[in-house]
């Protein structure tokens, strides 16, 4: 077992207007590969935030955030897109594809970045979108598909480079109850059987449920750590 | 009267205050322009209209155009200035002035460039004629002596021309002993001496025009059919009034279709900017429509709110842009008129009327611009506008 | 990945097809007017353009409204440098009505189309003209507005020159290259100073200006000087200068109208680029949550640059290349529609390079403040537009 993500000591605060609202205080957290992590808590509790800056797209006011022992606090911006581009997949609640992009096309956006040739690309797409059980949709754009389905092509979006980490912001919130079965099956999925760590940040317990790790998050503060054996060990 | 308040209205655009600003700044660019347009109209046209005495009658050569091509010999200009409808004066002299008038190229102060000048030569009896004539500063130039005075825009716009400056004219060295104001007419734009020193350095043995003021303003047509039929005269006779105004018909045709050429042109990239903000103003807006409608308000309602959004961007547009126009009064043109080949100045003049059409010009940009988008506004279904959260 | 880009970009432009062609249209609209103001500028400046610097005219120094004494010709020729003389009159006079406005010259006809061989007539035509005293000569464009045809007569209602006179066409000239100027009229001299001679005999033998050859170009400033150092202490003193200035001359006393035109033809870009700008910060504040997922993805800020500056140029570019593109006819029709006004009305070379520059600038323009947005949006801000 190895660590993956190792936080100290993290603070973060946002000022509005002439007041500094604190939103974590002094946060310390341990994650290991192959971990599906579910951080609950009432809306304003910080999970978002905390999601944000693990993900590497917000910075933190202090304290020590390595990603596969890499301290990601200090990078610059240029350095943190590129660090993003290898190591991080984003899963969204409104799973924010590209409207003018195909689902081929916004699955292939991350591989766009990488020096992968058109050829491997397709690949390496077609390969994801199979696995999602798209790949009869993948030249639909889309506002042609139904919100599960976009999850899914968020959710192909999200693997097709092969990231250290999955990071995914409420994923089920916008989806009717079959759908976000579906979307939380195929997560499961990815965890149990390609092992991916996967972060999640959810207030429906359902959704919870499926992790093997759960941690709230209470006005800033990390509470509880509830265990959830795995039903079937991929190690 | 929109139902829906106007608070409403003025914060969306106060929230949006970049293209607010954006749409607001292209119209007033554009009235702007249209504003100036206008004024330059008006200040010609005052110019003109100050220029000429309505009783006051210029005699030139039949179908010369101008001052300049007339000539008139001594034994015309003395039957004309024999004839019995003219005025008679206080001092019991007859009110008529045979003048001579040239053109001689100067260079104008600062740039050096050349430019033509009108030359009047005329008698004390012909600057009485022109009572919107007053010396500024400085006198009169005595008769028989070698001095001139300057009309305001002369004295400032060419070398030699203030006073105690000298001129060299035909040859000839000429005194600039005094500068007169014009109270805007075109006379200000001219240089004044004696008309026989005038005829004597120019080689002139005859006349330009014979200018008389009547006695009874209704003897016009009698003067002119006596004038005109008489055999040994080839001229022709105007009230002063039109012939200065014929004298620049091409500059002010020339302006004004240069004036609605640029505002069509202009407008349409004003309209299209409103139709383009009115359009995302609705498109962004589109659940509160919703909710509006739900809520109760009419499709009337919804259109005239953002008829009115359009109306106050374009009003704000207007505004502004004839704020900026107002500066332009501090200006003056100074140009080579077509017809007479002479400088004419004039100021950009501001006027109710250029204000009245230029808010109302700015007012239709808005309305066209807003129109369509405030229909389509009000056409969005109510289910599917709340529905686009 | 600039492939990629590109097709993004495209795709970008026609997601409010009733915004990007409004936008379009305005952009086309502006760069056309943009394109007819600079071609109008141009047109003041055709007379001068065409001109000879090896010319020089000769003409009263009190103004042209004076005229010259005709002996004045055989004192210029005997000047070292002089390779022939030619006189002329500006005759002015109204065709049946004032609009019907076309130059009219009386010309001393052999030297004159000597000194100006960019206006070709056949030689049987000029032989007519040379015979018959009461002859004129009228360019093409002219001919084919009024529909003179040779054995014409033409009436002329004489201002300056009072009376009625008329002429018969005997040719018609064209110019030499499409610089030179086809709209103007020639009566013989002779013809003109016969009836002065009747009518007004102390203005007979006088000529308005005379213009000189000269055997090198180079001479020009001296031979001036020496003209008029010639006629320093005569009663008609004279102003010697070459065409071209001469022609300027013109251009200068109504400088301050093409001040105002050239003024307003960059008025109207800046007109435009507000409204593009307006346009590109609608858009990009709508897709501020797709920059927010692109940067989030790992695309950097150039990339998204790229997009917004790409969408915003290939908007002003194309609609600039539009514009250009209708400047052509819409400059002919110009130029047919306002021959008399304008008897020179082309597209300079460079026109449509400057329009072309002024439609990348208000692409440029455009981008810079939603690009600017964007490349500073801090990804996690991004998203709370959408959330």
């Amino acid at each position: 077992m190895s660590v993956i993500v190792e936080i100290a000591n993290l603070r973060k605060s946002y000022r509005r207007g002439d007041q500094v609202v604190s939103v974590l205080q002094d946060i310390n957290l341990k994650l290991e590969r192959g971990e599906f992590v579910a951080l609950m808590g009432p809306s304003g509790s910080g999970k978002s935030t905390l999601l944000n800056l693990i993900a590497g797209i917000d910075t933190p006011d202090s304290g020590r955030l390595e990603i596969e022992g890499i301290d990601i606090t200090g990078m610059g911006e240029a350095e943190l897109a590129r660090w993003r581009a290898d190591h991080v997949g984003f899963i969204f609640q409104f799973y924010n594809l590209m409207p003018v992009l195909s689902a081929f096309e916004n699955v292939e956006l991350p591989l766009l970045l990488t020096r992968l040739n058109r050829r491997e690309r397709r690949e390496h797409v077609d390969l994801v979108l199979e696995l999602v059980g798209l790949t009869d949709r993948a030249e639909h754009f889309p506002s042609q598909l139904s919100g599960g389905q976009q999850q899914r092509v968020a959710i192909a979006r999200a693997l097709v480079s092969d990231p250290t980490i999955i990071v995914a912001d409420e994923p089920t919130g916008d989806l009717d109850r079959a759908s976000a079965r579906e979307i939380l099956d195929l997560l499961e999925t990815l965890n149990e059987r390609l092992y991916k760590t996967i972060i999640m940040v959810t207030h429906d317990h359902i959704a919870a449920e499926r992790a093997n790790i759960v941690r709230h998050l209470d006005k800033g503060v990390l509470t509880d750590l509830v265990e959830r054996p795995r039903q079937r060990g991929s190690h | 009267m929109t139902g829906v308040p106007l608070s409403y209205i003025f914060r969306n655009l106060w929230v949006r205050k970049l293209t607010t600003l954006l749409t607001a700044g292209g119209m007033a660019l554009v009235v702007f322009v249209f504003a100036a347009v206008l004024m330059l109209a008006a200040g010609l046209e005052k110019t003109l209209v100050q220029t000429g005495s309505y009783d006051n009658v210029v005699v030139i050569r039949r179908s010369a155009q101008t001052e300049i091509q007339s000539g008139i010999d001594r034994q015309q200009a003395a039957l004309i200035a024999a004839r019995p409808e003219i005025a008679v004066d206080s001092d019991g002299g007859s009110a008529v002035s045979k003048e001579v008038v040239v053109l001689v190229v100067m260079p104008k102060r600062g740039t050096n460039k050349p430019s033509n000048v009108t030359i009047r030569g005329l008698s004390p009896r012909g600057i009485s004629l022109r009572p919107q004539v007053h010396i500024s500063a400085g006198r009169m130039f005595r008769p028989g002596s070698a001095e001139v005075v300057a009309g305001s825009r002369i004295a400032r716009g060419f070398q030699g021309a203030r006073i105690g400056e000298t001129l060299t004219l035909a040859g000839k060295t000429w005194t600039v002993v005094g500068t007169f104001d014009a109270e805007g007419s075109g006379f200000a734009s001219e240089l004044w001496g004696d008309v026989d020193q005038m005829m004597q350095a120019f080689r002139r043995s005859g006349y330009s025009s014979v200018i008389f003021k009547l006695g009874s303003s209704a003897d016009f047509d009698k003067v002119r059919g006596a004038l005109e039929d008489d055999q040994r005269l080839t001229i022709e006779a105007q009230r002063e009034t039109l012939f200065y105004a014929k004298q620049s018909e091409m500059m002010s045709s020339f302006l004004s279709v240069l004036g609605s050429i640029l505002s069509t042109i202009f407008s349409i990239g004003a309209i299209i900017g409103a139709m383009i903000t009115m359009y995302a103003a609705v498109a962004s807006r589109t659940a509160e429509i919703g909710t509006l409608r739900a809520l109760g308000f009419k499709r009337t309602n919804i259109l005239a709110a953002f008829l009115i959004e359009s109306l106050l961007l374009s009003l704000v547009g207007g505004v502004i842009g004839l704020g900026l126009a107002s500066f332009l009064q501090f200006y003056t043109v100074s140009t080579m008129n077509w017809q007479t080949f002479a400088e004419l100045a004039f100021t950009f003049s501001m006027n109710s009327r250029v204000v009245i059409e230029a808010l109302l010009f700015s007012l239709f940009m808005g309305l066209a611009g807003g129109f369509l988008p405030a229909i389509r506004a009000a056409r969005l279904d109510i289910v599917e506008a709340l529905r686009s959260v | 990945m600039w492939s990629f880009l590109l097709r993004l970009v495209l795709r970008n432009c026609l997601r409010h097809p009733l915004r990007t062609s409004l936008t379009v249209l305005g952009i086309v609209v502006a760069i056309t007017a943009f394109g007819l103001l600079r071609t109008t500028i141009d047109a003041w400046y055709a007379g001068a353009e065409a001109s000879s610097a090896s010319r020089l005219v000769v003409r009263n120094k009190n103004s042209l409204t004076f005229s010259l004494p005709l002996y004045y010709r055989a004192r210029i020729e005997q000047l070292e440098g002089v390779k022939s003389v030619s006189y002329a009159d500006w005759f002015g006079g109204i065709y049946i009505a004032p609009k019907n406005f076309f130059p009219r010259f009386a010309v001393e006809p052999r030297s004159y189309f000597e000194l100006y061989p960019e206006f070709v007539l056949p030689p049987e035509q000029m032989k007519a003209f040379v015979l018959d005293r009461r002859g004129a000569i009228v360019g093409r464009k002219t001919a084919e507005k009024y529909g003179f045809k040779i054995g014409d007569q033409i009436p002329i209602i004489g201002d300056i020159f009072p009376g009625n006179w008329s002429f018969v066409l005997r040719g018609i000239y064209h110019g030499a290259d499409s610089k030179t100027d086809e709209s103007q009229f020639f009566l013989q001299w002779d013809n003109l100073n016969e009836t002065m001679k009747k009518l007004a005999p102390d203005h007979a033998n006088e000529v308005g200006i005379f213009l000189i050859a000269l055997e090198r170009p180079e001479d020009a400033p001296l031979i001036a000087q020496r003209v008029d150092k010639l006629f320093a202490s005569s009663r008609a003193q004279t102003l010697t200068e070459t065409e071209k200035a001469f022609q300027l001359s013109f251009v200068a006393m109504t400088e301050a109208i093409l001040t105002v035109i050239q003024i307003v033809s960059f008025l109207i870009i800046v007109i435009i680029m507000a409204v593009m700008a307006n346009t590109m910060a609608m858009t990009a504040r709508e897709r501020r949550g797709e920059y927010a997922t692109l940067k989030a993805i790992g695309f950097n800020d150039s990339h998204v640059v790229a997009l917004i500056a790409g969408e915003s140029l290939l908007i002003s570019l194309s609609a600039g290349a539009v514009g250009i593109w209708l400047l052509y006819p819409l400059a002919e029709w110009v130029g047919h529609r306002f021959g008399s006004i304008f008897p020179i009305f082309l597209v300079a070379p460079r026109t449509p390079l400057l329009a072309a520059a002024m439609a990348l600038l208000i692409g440029v323009v455009a981008a810079i403040a939603p690009a600017w947005r964007a490349s500073t949006l801090k990804v996690a801000e991004g998203f709370r537009g959408i959330g």
